[in-house]
């Protein structure tokens, strides 16, 4: 199975009923499959003017109540970013592939790339918590899939999921479940809206005082009627400007974000704990580390593996836990050094070594085991 | 701006804390929402079967006042956000509120493509030819010759319709009237929600405060007097000659087609594929 075909299983599996999107390569097989297979379980495609709209569209959905997502790449990624800030300002729940490509613009349209990392962190202005799962394999493109809508639903937040055009287009053998309940390779559960158990005239969608910092969202037609704006908004939901309403409504975001964050950073280390030399690589460059760490280690190197599947929020204290005692940190990437300025930050410039290839091709395991060799 | 419990549209508004609005004193913009009122309370709609979609500028900000399912979106993406909306409850009434730059300008696209899909929104644009909240500067509705806060020296681009833009992009209903009309503005508001397809009715208005005082047109009273003297019905203009027709507005049911609406035909689908499952 294809890796976009895995995250159109994925999808159907965690539950997606709506989906609206624009063609664009390499991420348009997902709207195709979607197209034919959202009609036959009661769901719905849509094909938008752009991608701006796509997402609107998509909010909108999830605002009825249906768990919708969007597909694209870096341009249409691009496009989509005024509503990606509207969905976590308003906290709608909604999942957005990135396949990502070669750019700026329109940039190199099938080649492998991982340059949107800095984008789908910070590509939406002001300041927000995001997610954003990376998958490595084509069965991890299912159930990042199922944990992208898993997460954007728990915590009532835009989720990306960011491949790259090796992951989106390669085959394995992979055979999705044909729902949760069969999922035995990996954890697999479907999680739903949280809905309220309070009446209309006590429902507030942006309740502070929740515990989880995560207030119920309740379908539009449900008989709570509310507001919904990408303006600053109190617990109701309408617009404010006081003080004492804007701050707290900012801490509570990034909390509901940063005190889970040990259930939202997934991530497998190999050989961490005794390695001299540590590799921390994401997505496609993954592979490549991988068979780089198999060759070093024949060679008698000590070195380990970490393979990123959440690249946002950066867990930056399971970093400096695993590689705390290396005295090297190879990161391998498909761009000039995105999550090497995360990994330099935490454990000093000195430390790392960057490995990247900008060319439009994918990294060699020689090309990182040359990094792992050199002085 | 006090309403009176006993006002039918007192039922319909948002009290506690959001008056007085945010509209200048003379505006436009509350007659369109009373209008609005007036036709979901004649149409006998719950207000939980209701939900009003709007954009950016002073008519974006209807959607606080009124006590339905609303959402404020991002500038001209009113009627993208209200196509999901709908796709994902057909059952519901979805109108979607805009002005005139919000949905010609920045949403000039969603708005041809809504009325093509012919998708069941009520969309309802408040044309008062201006961008009233950023200070009075020129729109795609504003008329050539008029002096706007990026046009000193008097607008040179011509502007366009959007009744004409929704007829020719395949709206079912297309409507015109004056904030002035205020009554045959919510009958064709009601016909408008009555209608399966997409429908538009075109408000329109005036800022008195920006484009007003910069083109030296007078008062809002003045400016209201104005679009009683200009607005006309169709069988009056069809006397007029072009010349005469040029400055007026022509009011009224513009164009009623059945067409399939397309939320229908998704079901349609669905059922047909379905079926074939079966």
């Amino acid at each position: 199975m294809q890796g976009n075909l895995a995250c159109v299983e994925g999808a159907l599996v965690a539950g997606c009923r709506f989906f609206a999107g624009y063609p664009i390569t390499p991420s348009s097989e997902i709207a195709e499959a979607l197209s034919r297979e959202l009609p036959k379980v009661g769901g719905k495609y849509l094909q938008m003017e752009d991608e701006i709209a796509s997402l609107a569209a998509v909010i909108g959905a999830s605002v009825g109540g249906l768990k919708s997502m969007t597909a694209t790449s870096g341009p249409g990624f691009s496009l989509m970013q005024e509503n990606l800030g509207y969905a976590a300002m308003a906290e709608i729940p909604c999942v957005i592939v990135d396949v990502q490509r070669g750019g700026p613009s329109t940039g190199l349209p099938t080649s492998p790339s991982q340059g949107d990392v800095m984008q789908a962190r910070w590509g939406t202005h002001g300041d927000h918590p995001i997610i954003v799962l990376c998958p490595a394999s084509v069965s991890e493109a299912f159930y990042l899939t199922v944990e992208a809508f898993n997460f954007s639903e728990k915590y009532r937040t835009p989720v990306i999921l960011l491949m790259d055009e090796v992951i989106a287009h390669m085959r394995e053998p992979f055979e999705a479940p044909a729902d949760a309940a069969e999922c035995t390779s990996f954890r697999v559960e479907v999680i739903d809206r949280l809905n309220t158990d309070v009446p209309p005239e006590w429902y507030f969608p942006y309740d502070e005082s929740t515990p989880s910092d995560v207030p119920p969202l309740v379908s539009f037609g449900e008989g709570f009627r509310y507001h919904i704006t990408g303006l600053m908004h109190d617990r109701a939901g309408f617009p404010t400007e006081r003080q004492d309403e804007i701050e707290p409504w900012w801490r509570r975001i990034f909390s509901k974000i940063d005190h889970n964050i040990d259930q939202i950073c997934m991530y497998e280390a190999d050989g961490v704990q005794q390695a001299r030399t540590v590799v921390v690589a994401y997505g496609c460059s993954a592979r490549s580390a991988a068979h780089a760490v198999k060759l070093a280690r024949a060679k008698r190197y000590k070195v380990g593996l970490i393979v990123l599947k959440t690249l946002w929020p950066f867990n930056e204290s399971l970093l400096e836990n695993l590689v705390g005692n290396a005295n090297r940190v190879i990161v391998p990437e498909l761009n000039l050094g995105q999550i090497a300025l995360e990994v330099e930050r935490i454990v000093g410039r000195h430390k790392v070594r960057r490995v990247n290839r900008v060319d439009g091709e994918l990294l060699t395991p020689r090309q990182i085991l040359e990094g792992i060799e050199g002085g | 701006m006090a309403v009176r419990e006993e006002h039918e549209i007192y039922q319909y508004l948002r009290h506690k804390k959001k008056f007085p609005g945010v509209w200048c004193a003379g505006c436009g913009i509350g007659i369109v929402l009373a209008a609005i009122i007036r036709a979901v309370h004649r149409m006998g709609l719950s207000k939980d079967e209701v939900a009003m979609v709007s954009g950016i500028g002073c008519s974006g900000r209807m959607s606080v006042y009124v006590d339905f399912n609303t959402m404020h979106t991002t500038h001209g993406r009113a009627l993208a956000f209200a196509t999901g909306l709908k796709m994902a409850r057909p059952d519901m009434r979805v109108l979607v509120v805009m002005g005139d730059g919000d949905a010609l300008a920045i949403g000039g696209n969603h708005f041809i493509h809504a009325a093509r899909r012919n998708i069941g929104l009520t969309a309802i644009v408040i044309n008062n030819s201006i961008y009233g909240m950023t200070g009075g500067q020129y729109s795609p509705a504003t008329p050539a010759g008029t002096i706007a806060s990026t046009a000193v020296y008097g607008t040179i681009e011509q502007p366009f319709s959007p009744c004409d833009l929704a007829a020719a992009a395949g709206a079912s209903f297309v409507a015109r009237s004056t904030v002035y009309h205020a009554v045959e503005l919510d009958h064709l508001i009601e016909r408008a929600m009555c209608k399966e397809g997409f429908a538009l009715v075109e408000a329109v208005s005036y800022c008195h405060t920006t484009l007003g005082r910069l083109n030296r047109v007078g008062t809002a009273v003045d400016m209201m007097r104005a679009l009683k003297e200009k607005g006309i019905t169709q069988e009056a203009a069809a006397k007029l000659s072009p010349d005469e027709r040029a400055d007026k507005i022509v009011r009224g049911v513009l164009v009623d087609r059945d067409i399939p609406e397309y939320t229908a035909e998704y079901q349609k689908l669905i059922d047909r594929v379905q079926a074939a499952i079966a």
